[in-house]
């Protein structure tokens, strides 16, 4: 099935489950409130975000030069960076530092990077156990699907769907309560922390000005990840970089605003180096992988290069129609929502995913939630013209060409407002059935009626 | 070449045409004046802070509060070690985790118990089994009632998250009004020798990840308490 018509038929499925939009919409109900509550105790949300979208500017228009002096720094206190064009060179980086490192079990923290290039089946076919240690994640994992939404993996889930889940996987689940639900979770990780041979987490934002990588995250099982083993392999996309130490101060509590509603995430923690002489733990080694995997090709693209701003924060699917009805999975993609419709195209190829461009109506409501002015709807607008463009359709162009010559000639214009008065009653009568050539269009919309006097007349016949 | 070559090369070439400002509405020639940084009036945009002392630790206590995290101010470092031993006989403790400085040894000296010192290593084993970890911290934020730990301030990596009750010990002084000054604080505390490992803790540890119902202790400490005098 290609990509397109399985959208298509997930979206469908999706769309009628009522019992999918009723956990959805409760999750993010409770989101609306409390993010509302966190934007409104800004001072001024507006120059915020206006902040963080020239300080993100500044970053990705001089890339180079911040990668360069990020990775100076970084090397300078002993961290190994390896540097991947693709998904393939990045996996391949991985898997052989812990084949060095004979390693076994790999405890990681959350990272949509290691998602986007398969990373989990690449390594457990290598012989190697992958644990996640994010609740969310954990879940999903157990469920051998992939994360539903970019901030909250397993949002779709109901507390007795974990709990069955944990009683079959684990043979322990003592109720459906979350708190003692998140408790059989706590017991499991925590003995992994100590044993697992290497840590593995993502990356929210390089500071290049210091040379640190800085994690956020609620639960400690990146802290613990980064604390524990002798190892730790941190793998993050090369848009991720920040100028200076001190713009953190506006997007620390910006991500946590939009993500999620909070002040500030719980655990937000800057590392710049394995453990340094006089530290008392931390990993030997740290490996810091730079993925690019197409990233400079959407740089290349000066019209939509702002959205190698995105932070992930997750707020443009939170507020999208579209994700809400049809469900994080039905995308098929790392990034989904209006974020993921805007970027997948460049990341994997426009003709084979433009559909997710045309899913949207364009309500600007991503544009408005994102923290750092993505012009995000526009450059789904975008998407659809360098799509069409790229590889125009026959009937449209040809319907096009005929509304042309009609439009343009007042005699063939006259005769078709005739036709299609006429012909008004039959149109109603086939709507959306096999017999409508436009019933695709046809089937879940109403074509207004064609008045009896058009404007012409009107214009002509007023007083 | 190298992929490092390669892919700088390649945003090198990405970047030779020029990408608009954001809000310029698609004009590129709108250029951006570098001298200072687009976040460093950061402070006038975020959450507000009073002014006094006063006011600010009354915002910390009541954002404390809002996190689920415990906040206690003393009068005197004996009060301070009055409220330790309390802590100790409700919840039981039989050992604790800690390292060395000046606030935490009065800490533990006060509490009796036998202590894990990360300092010079540790059993990992055996800071798993401590019923709380005790550490200093380089600050208090008013903005958000948080604190900020180092690798090198709070004894290491693993202290502040891995026993199931955090404490932290702290001095009045070390309150600082809102997250830029944090970070002022940390640029001119540490300089070019930066500690490996700088955690802003803001509550204790916390999962929404079933139907986004909060619930503490994920994988870090279940409670965190700020004792300061």
């Amino acid at each position: 099935m290609s990509f397109v018509s399985q959208f298509k038929f997930l979206a469908s499925e999706k769309t009628r489950d009522l019992r999918h939009r009723s956990v959805i919409r409760t999750a993010l109900r409770s989101y609306e409130v409390v993010r509302d509550k966190r934007k409104a105790a800004f001072q001024s949300w507006e120059s915020a975000r206006q902040a963080a979208a020239e300080t993100k500017w500044e970053a990705i228009n001089h890339l180079d030069e911040h990668l360069v002096a990020l990775t100076a720094k970084l090397e300078a206190r002993g961290t190994k960076v390896h540097w991947a064009s693709t998904g393939a060179q990045a996996r391949e980086i991985i898997a052989q530092i812990l084949r060095d490192k004979k390693a076994r079990c790999i405890i990681k923290s959350k990272a949509m990077t290691s998602e986007e290039i398969h990373l989990n089946d690449a390594l457990e076919k290598e012989g190697f156990t992958v644990v996640e240690s994010d609740l969310g994640e954990f879940i999903v994992q157990l469920r051998h699907e992939p994360p539903y939404h970019i901030v909250f993996p397993s949002m779709h889930l109901t507390r007795g769907e974990i709990k069955d889940l944990f009683q079959k996987e684990l043979g322990d689940a003592p109720s459906d309560s979350p708190e003692e639900l998140t408790m059989v979770a706590r017991r499991v990780m925590r003995q992994k922390y100590i044993t697992a041979d290497v840590g593995f987490t993502g990356g929210n934002f390089a500071i290049a000005e210091t040379g640190m990588i800085s994690i956020t995250e609620n639960e400690g099982n990146a802290r613990l990840t980064a604390a524990l083993p002798k190892t730790m392999i941190t793998l993050m996309g090369i848009e991720k970089v920040l100028p200076r130490f001190s713009d953190l101060a506006l997007f620390l509590p910006m991500l946590a605003t939009a993500g999620a509603g909070q002040p500030m995430t719980c655990y937000n923690t800057m590392y710049s180096g394995p453990r340094q002489p006089g530290e008392s733990d931390g990993p030997e080694e740290w490996h810091v992988v730079l993925l690019d995997n197409r990233r400079t090709e959407l740089l290349a693209d000066a019209e939509q290069r702002d959205s190698l701003h995105c932070i992930r924060c997750g707020a443009c699917l939170n507020v999208c129609p579209i994700f809400r009805n049809v469900g994080g999975h039905t995308y098929g993609t790392t990034y989904s929502g209006p974020v993921g419709a805007v970027i997948t195209p460049h990341l994997r190829g426009l003709q084979e995913w433009k559909h997710l461009s045309n899913a949207s109506s364009l309500c600007g409501a991503c544009t408005e939630a994102c923290p750092v002015k993505i012009d995000l709807h526009h450059h789904l607008l975008q998407n659809r013209r360098n799509a069409s463009a790229g590889q125009p359709s026959f009937f449209e162009k040809l319907a096009y060409m005929i509304f042309g010559i009609v439009a343009n000639e007042p005699a063939f214009w006259s005769l078709a407002k005739k036709i299609g008065w006429l012909t008004q009653p039959l149109q109603r009568a086939v709507k959306g059935s096999a017999l409508d050539p436009a019933k695709a269009w046809t089937k879940t919309r109403d074509l207004p009626p064609q008045p009896l006097e058009s404007f012409k007349d009107w214009w002509r016949n007023r007083k | 070449m190298s992929e490092r070559e390669k892919i700088l090369g390649r945003i090198r070439e990405a970047l030779k045409v020029s990408a608009p400002l954001p809000g310029s509405h698609g004009d590129t020639s709108a250029v951006h004046t570098a001298a200072e940084s687009p976040a460093s009036h950061a402070r006038e945009w975020l959450p507000s802070v009073g002014a006094s002392e006063a006011e600010q630790f009354a915002l910390f206590a009541k954002n404390a509060a809002d996190l689920k995290a415990d906040f206690q101010l003393f009068a005197s470092r004996d009060d301070l070690k009055a409220a330790l031993t309390k802590l100790r006989d409700a919840e039981k403790w039989s050992r604790v985790a800690s390292h060395g400085g000046e606030l935490a040894d009065l800490a533990c000296k006060a509490l009796g118990l036998p202590v894990t010192i990360t300092d010079r290593g540790y059993d990992v084993q055996e800071m798993e089994k401590c019923d709380a970890g005790i550490t200093e911290c380089d600050a208090l934020i008013a903005q958000t009632g948080g604190v900020v730990v180092t690798s090198r301030s709070a004894g290491g990596r693993a202290l502040s998250v891995l026993p199931p009750h955090h404490v932290v010990i702290a001095r009045r002084e070390q309150l600082v009004a809102d997250l830029p000054a944090a970070f002022a604080m940390l640029q001119q505390k540490y300089a070019d020798n930066y500690p490996s490992m700088i955690s802003f803790i803001t509550g204790p540890s916390r999962t929404g990840d079933i139907e986004r119902i909060l619930v503490l202790g994920a994988h870090g400490p279940k409670k965190l308490t700020v004792l300061c005098f």
